[in-house]
């Protein structure tokens, strides 16, 4: 259980200044700021990305790969996220972004749109045939797995039991990259185009499966300099290039929802992590069991709003629903196919999902009761106002802090002033307490740089 | 060595339904922190939320309050209310005096009680009309 965290974020110190946008930010309260620099408590962090994208000092480094470091590995395949799509100004089309990957320094480029089509049948199945603990919780999102994971363990067996479609992609490209070429399928290099940096820890961490199909993963933002004048050669070369994303592909990549494709009236779609974190309170509380599936998004607006794209999300959404309208409405599923593949369990999820709780207040219960009780003693002589000011998001969260020994009293401003009013009233000669007020005033800036 | 008890109580306030549901999330975090077994902390955070609505739908106001020790993890509620005519009655499956705006919340299919009951291993269920109801709600630690 004391077993280390992969994360696909960290902070740069040097760029840091401390200015605590991130702390107040963070939904799973995972950021402290300590003698004026951003730190991460790494059990609770699930990679969202939202401190990403409140820092104006690019303090917060996404750990994904370098576009240009795929030109030495054999055979190297990306694979887009349909929010890619959606990040181009004027009508770009899919078959245009791919080909200019394909100029770009990839051996090939791969869709999603079949595996986005036969992910939502395979979803469908899975549903209709399911009677264990309701509701099912979608595993897409590696945010909302990873907050699964560390905050609500008990509901780990709820996570749904299919892959995501970045990994059947994956798969079916590799193997056709495989067949075509000649090299094993290990020698298959598949690139994820990422719109966040949480898709680097499914690599990593591969919750649900022995291993990722997907090797790596590179920023949409990091890819856009390079990619965006390729399109440009692509689109004035006026050569032909086929279309093969689909309607479907690309409702993945915003908030319209996976469910509008299975029945409303027991299926649930929820954007934004407060509000997952609110959902997942009620099921915990044992409040939706008349639901059957649950689908979770890390982000407000879906993939398009991940921390690593680059257009204003609210015009991505926009662009994404034209482009829906001009391409193709069917799936290109062949329905016997996908049959034969769910039935061969082909989209099912390989290995458990793990519980990974935080570390336990005490290493005992009753070490436990005497930490929490310490924690209550500590907060109620707290303000109460979540000021921040102390480097911890909330009173509690200090509170938490310093039982655990990462704080002191005195770090809240309120306290240290409380404590500094006693130490002047226990000293009454006049002129003597303004004179040491001031002394101390000084020597508590200077605690500070 | 056994004496050790951690003790936290909670104000709820009768029709306010903004604020429902609060109590049992934090004494499931309280749990949670503790590090105490998920299947327990599933059962109880079922239980006090099953009690909190309850109290929140009926009483005027009330205090659930948890208690909790190396052996069990107690939560009392105690509420002024109505209070339940009939016990026994009230803790048959699908019985229940909701209101159509309570069922229309999604309450009252009359498995409050019961649904406590089920989730914990000793229920104790006090009440007098027109003064109020008490809940002694206990699950046993490993």
């Amino acid at each position: 259980m004391a077993e280390t965290h992969y994360h696909s974020i960290r902070f740069d110190t040097s760029a840091c200044h401390g200015c605590m946008a991130c702390m107040r930010v963070c939904p799973t309260q995972a950021i402290r700021v300590r003698r004026g620099q951003a730190t991460m408590l790494e059990d609770r962090c699930i990679d969202c990305g939202e401190c990403i994208k409140v820092c104006t000092r690019n303090a917060v480094v996404p750990l994904t790969a370098s576009p240009s470091g795929f030109r030495r590995l054999d055979y190297t395949v990306a694979i887009p996220s349909p929010a890619l799509y959606t990040q181009f100004d004027g009508d770009v089309t899919p078959g245009t972004i791919l080909q200019a990957l394909r100029n770009s320094g990839f051996d090939d480029a791969a869709t999603l749109s079949w595996s986005c089509g036969a992910v939502t049948h395979a979803i469908e199945l899975f549903l209709s045939d399911y009677h264990g603990p309701a509701p099912l919780i979608s595993s897409f999102c590696p945010s909302v797995v990873r907050l699964v994971q560390i905050k609500y363990p008990e509901l780990v067996d709820q996570l749904l039991p299919v892959l995501s479609p970045r990994e059947v992609a994956a798969r079916d490209a590799k193997q056709k990259a495989s067949a075509r070429t000649g090299l094993p399928a290990d020698r298959i290099h598949a690139v994820y185009i990422t719109p966040c940096p949480a898709k680097m820890v499914s690599i990593v961490d591969h919750p649900g499966m022995e291993a990722s199909y997907i090797d790596s993963a590179v920023g949409i933002s990091d890819l856009f300099p390079l990619l965006a004048p390729a399109i440009r050669e692509v689109q004035t070369s006026g050569a032909k290039v086929p279309e093969s994303e689909t309607a479907a592909g690309l409702g993945w990549a915003f908030s319209i929802g996976l469910p509008s494709t299975l029945p409303a009236e027991n299926t649930l779609s929820v954007w934004g992590l407060p509000n997952v974190l609110r959902i997942l309170d009620d099921i915990d509380k044992g409040r939706l069991h008349r639901y059957t599936f649950v689908e979770c998004h890390a982000c407000f607006e879906g993939c398009v709003s991940g921390a690593l794209t680059v257009e204003n999300p609210y015009v991505a959404r926009a662009r994404a629903l034209r482009l829906q309208q001009s391409l193709q409405k069917r799936d290109l599923l062949n329905s016997d196919e996908m049959r034969t593949r769910h039935a061969r369990g082909e989209f099912r999820t390989t290995a458990p999902f793990a519980v990974r709780p935080p570390r336990p207040l005490g290493r005992d219960i009753v070490a436990a009761i005497t930490k929490m009780q310490e924690r209550d003693g500590i907060a109620a002589r707290l303000p109460g106002i979540d000021c921040g000011a102390c480097g911890a998001p909330t009173c509690t969260a200090f509170a938490e802090d310093v039982v655990g020994g990462e704080a002191a009293q005195a770090d809240c401003v309120f306290v240290r002033q409380n404590q500094l009013e006693a130490r002047l009233a226990q000293r009454p000669a006049p002129g003597a307490a303004a004179r040491r007020r001031d002394t101390v005033d000084r020597r508590s800036d200077d605690d500070r740089h | 060595m056994t004496d050790a008890e951690f003790v936290r109580a909670y104000e709820i306030v009768g029709a306010d339904f903004t604020n429902a549901g609060r109590a049992s999330t934090g004494i499931k975090e309280a749990l949670k922190d503790m590090g105490l077994p998920s299947a327990l902390i599933r059962r109880v955070a079922i239980a006090a939320y099953e009690a909190e609505m309850n109290l929140v739908m009926y009483a005027r106001r009330g205090t659930m309050t948890l208690h909790v020790t190396p052996n069990d993890v107690t939560i009392d509620v105690r509420d002024e209310g109505p209070g339940i005519p009939d016990i026994q009655l009230a803790m048959q499956e699908g019985y229940s005096t909701a209101t159509p705006a309570m069922r229309e919340m999604g309450f009252g299919a009359g498995m409050g009680l019961p649904n406590i009951k089920r989730n914990t291993d000793e229920l104790v269920v006090t009440s007098e009309v027109h003064r109020g109801t008490t809940l002694l709600m206990k699950v046993h630690v490993g």
